[in-house]
């Protein structure tokens, strides 16, 4: 696993500290799986925000509603190290 | 032990955060206990000097039970057990979520009865009282304990917290004779003040449409005071402050309302930090006393499930529920033309002992205009 997708696992693990993510599935929406609300979500982003340094603006959401979408827009903004 | 809501009897200490001799200021938290809404911080309403802890970590406490006693700076302290104690926190009992079965207010009791009634999930109501005008004794409860119903309250957390949320809804629509108004607001304009605010915030400042709601509904209910209180005893007790409880559903299953206090000081960005950081301490358990129980309305802000409309239950003691449903965007007329436009259908749980549809309406036609302009709130 890659210290993004750790970092990832983490943040949902803040917003919703029940959840058992061995199961987490790559490509359906976490808030199906996990049963956020968009609370949740903004809380998420806030806690990818300290942990990776990424500045998401609200018009990105969307590509980040999965573990895959998270995996894709993070590599691709990541600050290096 | 303070009353988290009308049908708590009893916390469990699980721990202590201070010791004999330490100072603490109003509004500190001194110690955790469990109940059916889960872990709860206590906080102490007095600046004061722990004096002794007269409860230990695993005893339950009986609420108004005192757990410990706190001396004012420079008095000595009590000696063990003889002095008088100080009124124990108590918070203005309105419920949360739980009320008790009707039957068992008013019905007199010794503490230690109420305790062990409790410990073996016995209605007090089914238990005969030998006593003076039919107070019922711990004798009395010993004798009830091989008939206890089939209603004990089982050990298990989420299924004491779904029998407390029974018992509260249940009182509320048995007590309070609801009426319904629901009106649908073109939230068009608030949604793209929403987006322009959040390209220049930080992701920690973003807003959410519900601080936006949150904000409207305290200023609308400025307008309408009769919505906006406690009722008890056969009367209505206006707030000036608005002490607005948030519907927050737990994951687990079950719902809990903390309450923002004074929200009416708040603008929706700092209404927006509150019910951020209220969420978060729901998720993880660490709720305060002051948060539970107090609140003079609530929220119910169902959007994101896809519910449409709204008809909420109110909790007793409070006079009306507010119930948002989820933003669509819906064939709209604006300016003569049918554009599409973000809607949300706001709708009012009352109170008929104390408010009428016409001063509903006029809370519901305040919202609405206050969310046509939301650069004003």
């Amino acid at each position: 696993m890659t210290s993004v997708e750790q970092s990832v696992r983490e943040a949902l693990l803040e917003v919703a500290p029940e959840a058992d993510l061995s199961a987490l599935e790559g490509a359906v929406a976490f808030r199906d799986q996990l049963d956020l609300d968009s609370m949740d979500f903004l809380r998420f982003v806030v806690a990818l925000n300290r942990r990776l340094g990424v500045e998401v603006p609200e018009s990105d959401y969307s590509q980040l509603s999965t573990l895959d979408g998270c995996l894709k827009y993070l590599a691709a903004r990541s600050p290096p190290g | 032990m303070p009353s988290l809501g009308a049908d708590m009897e009893s916390g469990t200490l699980v721990e202590w955060k201070v010791k004999p001799g330490d100072r603490v200021k109003r509004g500190d938290l001194i110690a955790t206990v469990e109940t059916v809404k889960g872990a709860i911080e206590i906080e102490v309403f007095q600046d004061a000097v722990i004096d002794q802890l007269l409860v230990q970590p695993g005893e339950q406490v009986p609420v108004n039970g005192v757990m410990a006693l706190l001396r004012g700076e420079g008095e000595p302290p009590a000696a063990p057990a003889a002095a008088a104690p100080p009124p124990p926190p108590v918070t203005q009992a309105g419920p949360v979520v739980a009320a008790p079965a009707p039957a068992s207010r008013g019905v007199r009791a010794s503490p230690a009865a109420k305790k062990l009634a409790a410990e073996l999930g016995i209605d007090l109501a089914q238990v005969h009282g030998s006593g003076q005008n039919g107070a019922i004794s711990l004798a009395d409860v010993q004798a009830a304990a091989p008939a206890a119903p089939a209603s004990s309250r089982p050990a298990d957390p989420a299924a004491a917290m779904r029998g407390a949320i029974a018992a509260a809804m249940s009182r509320s629509k048995r007590e309070i004779p609801h009426y319904y108004l629901a009106t649908d607001v073109d939230f068009g304009r608030s949604q793209r003040w929403l987006e322009q605010q959040n390209t220049t915030r930080p992701v920690t400042e973003r807003l959410l449409p519900v601080a936006l709601l949150l904000r409207a509904t305290v200023l609308s209910l400025r307008e309408v005071p009769e919505l906006n209180g406690t009722y008890r005893d056969g009367a209505f007790e206006p707030s000036q402050a608005v002490h607005l409880g948030v519907a927050i559903n737990l994951r687990a299953g079950g719902l809990i309302a903390p309450v923002i206090l004074e929200a009416q000081r708040l603008d929706a960005g700092e209404l927006m930090a509150r019910l951020s950081d209220l969420v978060a301490r729901t998720r993880s358990n660490a709720l305060r006393s002051s948060e539970l129980g107090t609140g003079t309305v609530t929220v119910s802000n169902l959007g994101d499930q896809g519910v449409g409309l709204v008809l909420p239950v109110i909790q007793p003691p409070q006079v009306a529920m507010v119930g948002f449903g989820r933003i669509t965007r819906r064939p709209w007329v604006v300016d003569g033309t049918v554009a599409p436009t973000p809607v949300v259908t706001a709708s009012l749980a009352g109170d008929h002992r104390v408010s009428d549809g016409h001063r509903g309406g006029r809370f519901l036609a305040a919202l609405e205009k206050l969310l046509l302009e939301p650069e004003k709130l």
